[in-house]
């Protein structure tokens, strides 16, 4: 019998007077990988954007439960302390601000969250380090400023070590319109594989096939209108790459 | 919907969590409200001082009486009376105290309010020596003998007028007469303590020296006076910490700092100013009127000002430098972070006279709340000045849409070899970067510290270790909100 992590019932949310979200229904049991697959514009981003909590994303109806919780009273924050993990797209810099730094608040706001003891400066550092090399990133990155300067796969490289420092039970990969830097994108995708375990769940978002022959996917959806119009395994991706996204938006 | 916190509420919220809002009960010895020669005389008296110190204070206030008080700065405040203010309040004590034991144990209460127990510090043995003035006053001088040894001299100023007279009087005023500015002028005439450090050729001083401020009266005004002379090839590091408790009426702080650099000597000075900046609605709050001005007058001399500022309802402050040595180097680091309804006007002035003299000026500046901010800097390169150098590097910060911000950089240029550069920018702290923080668990409050500390990092970086830390959760406290 399987647990659902992540429930979305009738959803409907939207941005300014735009209504993108149409009374979206999706359940993510434990251990489950889904992708999200639409054409550009459709409003995917907008889905991981309501998921976790941004603000200027007004839900209108509809609930989402997290872990059996009211997602939607929850704080951008609170979301992420409960162990939901946004992979960004396009991850923002932040000057002055190294990453170790960074991280260490990120982690010790979660150990507060989690009632466990705050990490003390070394035993963080030792921590940190050890998960940085398993992704090729040296020390002198962790000095520096979160995202400045930063190439595109370095960027990427530095949300699969937050994730890995965070280990969270639920990821979101936002990958809906970028341009998808091959090196980047297994940087991510090797990460991603090494946290599933059976037990932790993953949405990908994402416009190209591409991106699922790195990370293998339970279940397929395409996305249009504001809602799911098919869903499938697999195969349905690669159909959708053969033929493309016009026969599903048309159904509508 | 989801409960994002609005970030401009933090900022708002904080308008009452001024830390250091305590008042110490002691009995003061005052002089009657009001200025005129005869509080001048009196003021003079009291501390017992020369007869051409007494002249060149009433030469100062009949000087003051002609002056008008400055209103080219981007200020506004109520017009200060200033018939209605103490000019001298020192805390009741018969006999000057020999060591801390003999100090009044509330003036020690209040200094570990502050977060300088003195008692602790002489245990902890030689890091910092501090000369706390309390009101006027200086109270305690620790770590003198240690100074002592190495011939360097650190005590009040009333103290040194008694027993540096040469040296006081060969300083005194010759960087900043006087007849300067109105602020420094009023200064001149009716200064009551404040410190004096002269540090002899060659002598490295073996301990950052400390003073620590802190206006206690009601009422009272606070002109303290420092001058710090560094003699051939000496080095000394100055931290200087300001504090006062919250008080509904503004109290006036009208200080005048004069640093003496000689051939091959460098002044490092620290601040961190905390004064109390005024409730939510802008009622009280310090006005901080502040002359600071270091003259390099030996070759390859240096000075270098640091400065982190949160605190006063109102300040008026640009530590300068007077580059007449050749190849001497001023710098300025500046970090000024205002909130509510809190008004600066504050910059530098790079004056460069000798050859090859260089500065570097890096300021940030941070608005929040309704808060009004001001740049104002001169970089000045006189005829004489053969390859003249300057960097200047103005950064603002906005939180929220209340604030104000501005850059009023001049530069004077009068010698075609010189190289200037200027650069600013003015940015908010974006959504997107608060939502990047909390997507990965920090508090909004956090994320907000956060930014701004990386904001202000190329200036803390210059500050000493420990001033460091007190300064960068000053800037917390002045940024955090009820929450958490």
């Amino acid at each position: 019998m399987s647990t659902p992590l992540l429930e979305i019932e009738d959803l409907c949310a939207r941005v300014g007077n735009k209504e993108i979200i149409k009374n979206f229904n999706l359940t993510i049991n434990e251990g489950e990988v889904h992708a999200i697959m639409g054409p550009n514009g459709a409003g995917k981003s907008t889905l991981s954007y309501v998921l976790s909590g941004k603000p200027g994303y007004e839900i209108t109806s509809g609930s989402i439960k997290f872990k059996g919780k009211d997602l939607i009273s929850m704080s951008v924050e609170e979301r992420a302390r409960e162990g939901m993990f946004l992979i960004m797209q396009y991850p923002v810099e932040i000057p002055g601000v190294p990453v170790n730094s960074f991280l260490k608040h990120a982690v010790n706001a979660l150990h507060q969250h989690n009632n466990e003891s705050e990490l003390d400066t070394m035993e963080f550092l030792k921590m940190l380090r050890e998960e940085a090399k398993k992704l090729g990133i040296d020390n002198e990155m962790l000095k520096r400023a979160v995202n400045v300067g930063f190439s595109g796969g370095e960027k990427k490289r530095l949300e699969a070590l937050q994730m890995s420092v965070l280990k969270p039970c639920f990821a979101i990969l936002d990958e809906a319109d970028s341009g998808l830097d091959i090196d980047a994108i297994k940087v991510v995708s090797n990460c991603v594989n090494n946290m599933l375990d059976g037990k932790r769940s993953l949405l990908i978002i994402t416009h190209y096939q591409k991106l699922l022959n790195y990370i293998e996917p339970d279940f397929v959806h395409v996305f249009a209108d504001g809602h799911i119009v098919k869903s499938g395994n697999k195969s349905l991706s690669e159909e959708i790459e053969a033929n493309g996204y016009a026969s599903y938006v048309k159904e509508k | 919907m989801s409960k994002n916190v609005d970030i401009k509420q933090i900022v708002e919220d904080s308008g009452d969590k001024y830390k250091y809002g305590f008042v110490t009960d002691i009995d003061s010895d005052t002089a009657p409200k009001g200025l005129n020669a005869d509080i001048i005389r009196f003021i003079s008296q009291k501390k017992g001082e020369p007869e051409w110190l007494l002249e060149s204070r009433l030469k100062a206030f009949e000087f003051w009486q002609s002056m008008k008080e400055p209103e080219w700065a981007k200020l506004s405040y109520d017009k200060i009376d200033y018939q209605d203010l103490y000019y001298y309040s020192a805390p009741k004590q018969k006999v000057a105290p020999k060591s801390l034991d003999e100090v009044n144990p509330e003036l020690l209460k209040t200094y570990d309010k502050l977060g300088i127990p003195l008692k602790e510090q002489e245990v902890l043995a030689g890091v910092v020596a501090v000369d706390a003035v309390f009101d006027s006053v200086s109270v305690a001088t620790t770590y003198r003998a240690k100074l002592a040894e190495k011939g360097v001299i650190f005590c009040s100023i009333s103290e040194a007028i008694k027993e540096h007279p040469d040296l006081v009087r060969k300083y005194l005023g010759s960087v900043v007469p006087y007849t300067d500015n109105f602020f420094a002028c009023l200064n001149s005439a009716v200064f009551t303590d404040g410190s004096f450090v002269y540090i002899p050729k060659g002598v490295r001083c073996p301990m950052e020296l400390s003073t620590y401020f802190r206006i206690n009266a009601k009422n009272t005004g606070q002109f303290e006076r420092t001058l710090i002379v560094a003699d051939e090839g000496s080095y000394v590091s100055y931290l200087e910490g300001c504090t006062a408790p919250q008080r509904d009426e503004n109290q006036l702080h009208a200080a005048i700092v004069e640093i003496v650099v000689l051939d091959d000597a460098e002044v490092k000075y620290s601040t961190v100013q905390n004064w109390y900046p005024g409730d939510k609605e802008g009622k009280g709050g310090v006005y901080n009127f502040v002359t600071k001005r270091a003259a390099c007058r030996g070759r390859n001399s240096k000075v270098s000002w640091t400065q982190v500022e949160t605190g006063s309802a109102v300040t008026w402050k640009y530590p300068s430098c007077v580059l007449q040595g050749d190849n001497s180097v001023g710098e300025f680091y500046s970090v000024a972070l205002t909130n509510n309804y809190q008004q600066a006007d504050t910059g530098t002035k790079m004056i460069h006279i000798g050859k090859n003299t260089s500065s570097r000026i890096i300021s940030k500046g941070i608005s929040a709340g309704k808060s009004d901010q001001t740049y104002r800097g001169l970089v000045k390169i006189a005829p004489s000045a053969d390859n003249a150098r300057n960097y200047s590097q103005c950064d603002s910060l906005l939180i929220g849409s209340d604030c104000g911000s501005h850059t009023i950089p001049y530069i004077e240029n009068r010698n075609k070899t010189a190289q200037l550069e200027h650069e600013a920018t003015t940015s908010k702290i974006s959504d997107e970067q608060l939502f990047y923080c909390r997507s990965r668990g920090i508090s909004e409050e956090d994320a907000v510290s956060l930014i701004v500390s990386g904001f202000c990092k190329e200036v803390m970086q210059h500050l000493p270790m420990e001033f460091a830390i007190e300064a960068a959760k000053l800037i917390n406290i002045s940024l955090e909100g009820s929450v958490g």
